[in-house]
């Protein structure tokens, strides 16, 4: 069986010519399917980098990386959006302000071939605890917590086997934090996704995954089991750093 | 939906719409009301309102044709019996003239609006969500005609084609687009690199549908907003080419060409080039007040939080 996420040897580069600025260094990692994994580091360190050039929102990347067993190429297809979805950091961002939840659930549905709209977006409102007396209010009268659930069930609207959350809880309140967190876990349960999760937040990854890639400066410097971490058990010194700074709150 | 204690204003200001057209409606109504509560918004409203009533019914609410002379009766004073506002030089009533010249106007703003926003927003949007050469190439063209004087441009378009109002107008609306496209660019330009515009691409949209549906919408407050703005000074483009005789043509009620035709007398008999001259005024003091008030309403910079 192959990996649902194999990732070898990947540069990734922003800018043009002459201000290149590389991201993410020769970073590998693979994750199995229906496994939660983590990508710790600081801001700055490549982490949502590594997601957007897997989505392909940063085209300029170098190396090999595959889906399910299927090389990625430069362009992604149908079957790619079908598979593999992504939950943004910002909630306040990632939703269209003149689109209400429904034209945002709807189109999303008519985009990936559905028919049955009305049943699918009632049902994805009730999968993420939202009731049908959203559906038709616009992101200014939601809570940032209401709008990441609505963006969580826009990636869910596909039926994708692999969701990237970047960051899903750092732009919330704490209280907030945990009723999404819950969320993620019920809904990876029931609809056997496999999560790529970056966080700087280690409390966090030890909560959501299993295993998790310390990144620094945009290299991979650890990947440990979140077992590992617990006990302490530190390979690299950035890791034990990053353990020392979220103490107390990772066990 | 409605029940028998509700209100339809209740109805409207519900916080969970129950359909479609409700949603639609509520966000309407909020609008409306946050435009009525702009007092000077709401006199430019009633003024167009006004002129939008008097081009509609001109032939019941003129005195006069405005095309028939009386030559006994030239360069009568305000106030004369039969001729509120006076006569011109070949007799024909003011007021009746400026009431068909309502529809002109109109008829010029509107062609206007229908070619020049429309274009700036296409090349706009276009070049700003491509990127690369086709924004480069777009742009350039863009500066090439925004970097012409308006009315010698129109002067030179109306020169090779004929005076005329359709002329006039492609002359004005020829001029009028660059701005529109640079502001629509430039709006381009942030959205397009916005969360929301990378998730509906995540869903496989392709750059047709986020263009039309995913920016147009962003684009289209700021723009009625300048169009609003920019009417004053399409009605006085239109009134300056009218004016120097490119625009509509004698015996055609223009209140530019009236000006003109006043302009001859205009040290002994004043208000024959005053009276239109103030409905201009009017008229484009209304859609600047209007395009404040609409500028409060649709900034989409105020209500998306």
């Amino acid at each position: 069986m192959s990996d649902a996420i194999s990732i070898q040897n990947l540069n990734v580069w922003f800018g043009e010519h002459n201000d290149l600025f590389q991201a993410v260094k020769n970073a590998s990692l693979t994750v199995a399917k229906g496994a939660s994994f983590g990508l710790v580091g600081e801001s700055g360190s490549g982490k949502s980098t590594i997601l957007r050039a897997l989505t392909g929102l940063a085209p300029q990347w170098e190396g090999s990386m595959s889906i399910n067993g299927t090389d990625l190429t430069e362009k992604r297809n149908k079957q790619f959006y079908k598979t593999v979805q992504m939950v943004f950091q910002d909630p306040y961002a990632s939703l269209h302000p003149r689109q209400s939840v429904d034209q945002v659930l709807s189109e999303t549905l008519t985009l990936h071939g559905f028919r049955d709209i009305d049943d699918r977006v009632n049902k994805l409102l009730l999968d993420v605890g939202l009731g049908p007396a959203f559906r038709f209010r616009y992101p200014h009268q939601l809570s940032g917590g209401q709008r990441q659930r609505i963006a969580i069930a826009r990636a869910l609207a596909a039926e994708p086997k692999i969701l990237l959350l970047d960051e899903p809880t750092s732009a919330l309140d704490v209280s907030v934090q945990a009723e999404i967190l819950n969320l993620l876990c019920d809904l990876r349960a029931e609809h056997g996704l496999t999560y790529l999760m970056v966080s700087h937040d280690l409390a966090v990854v030890a909560h959501m995954c299993e295993r998790a890639a310390v990144m620094q400066n945009g290299e991979i410097v650890e990947i440990i089991e979140v077992a590992d971490m617990r006990a302490g058990r530190t390979q690299h010194d950035y890791t034990a750093q990053l353990l020392h700074a979220s103490a107390n709150r990772v066990t | 939906m409605t029940t028998e204690t509700q209100t339809l204003r209740d109805w409207l200001l519900s916080e969970t719409p129950t359909s479609r057209r409700h949603a639609r409606l509520a966000a309407f109504y909020k609008g409306w009301l946050t435009l009525r509560a702009n007092h000077m918004a709401m006199i430019g409203l009633a003024i167009i309102a006004l002129l939008l009533g008097t081009a509609l019914f001109a032939p019941w609410l003129a005195p006069h044709d405005p095309f028939v002379q009386d030559l006994a009766f030239r360069l009568q004073p305000l106030g004369t019996e039969g001729h509120v506002l006076g006569t011109d030089s070949l007799g024909r009533d003011i007021l009746s003239r400026m009431i068909y010249g309502s529809r002109i106007t109109l008829y010029i703003v509107a062609l206007v609006v229908m070619i020049a926003p429309i274009a700036g927003l296409l090349v706009g949007t276009i070049a700003g969500y491509a990127g690369g050469w086709t924004d480069i190439v777009l742009m350039r063209i863009t500066d090439i005609f925004l970097a012409f004087p308006r009315l010698i441009l129109a002067l030179a378009f109306v020169a090779a084609l004929g005076a005329g109002i359709e002329n006039a107008v492609l002359a004005i609306a020829l001029t009028a687009w660059p701005p529109y496209a640079r502001m629509a660019r430039a709006e381009t330009l942030t959205i397009r690199s916005s969360d929301y515009i990378s998730a509906i691409r995540l869903q496989g949209a392709g750059p047709m549908r986020i263009i039309t549906k995913h920016i147009w919408p962003l684009c289209i407050s700021s723009l009625i907003v300048r169009v609003t703005l920019d009417m004053a000074g399409i009605i006085l483009a239109a009134a300056g080419l009218g004016f120097l005789g490119l625009g509509a043509q004698p015996p055609s009620p223009e209140w530019g060409a009236m000006i003109s035709e006043g302009r001859r007398f205009i040290l002994d008999y004043w208000w024959i080039a005053t009276m239109p001259g103030l409905a201009i005024f009017t008229v484009s003091l209304a859609f600047n007040l209007l395009g404040d008030g609409l500028r409060d309403v649709l900034d989409p910079k105020d209500s998306s939080s």
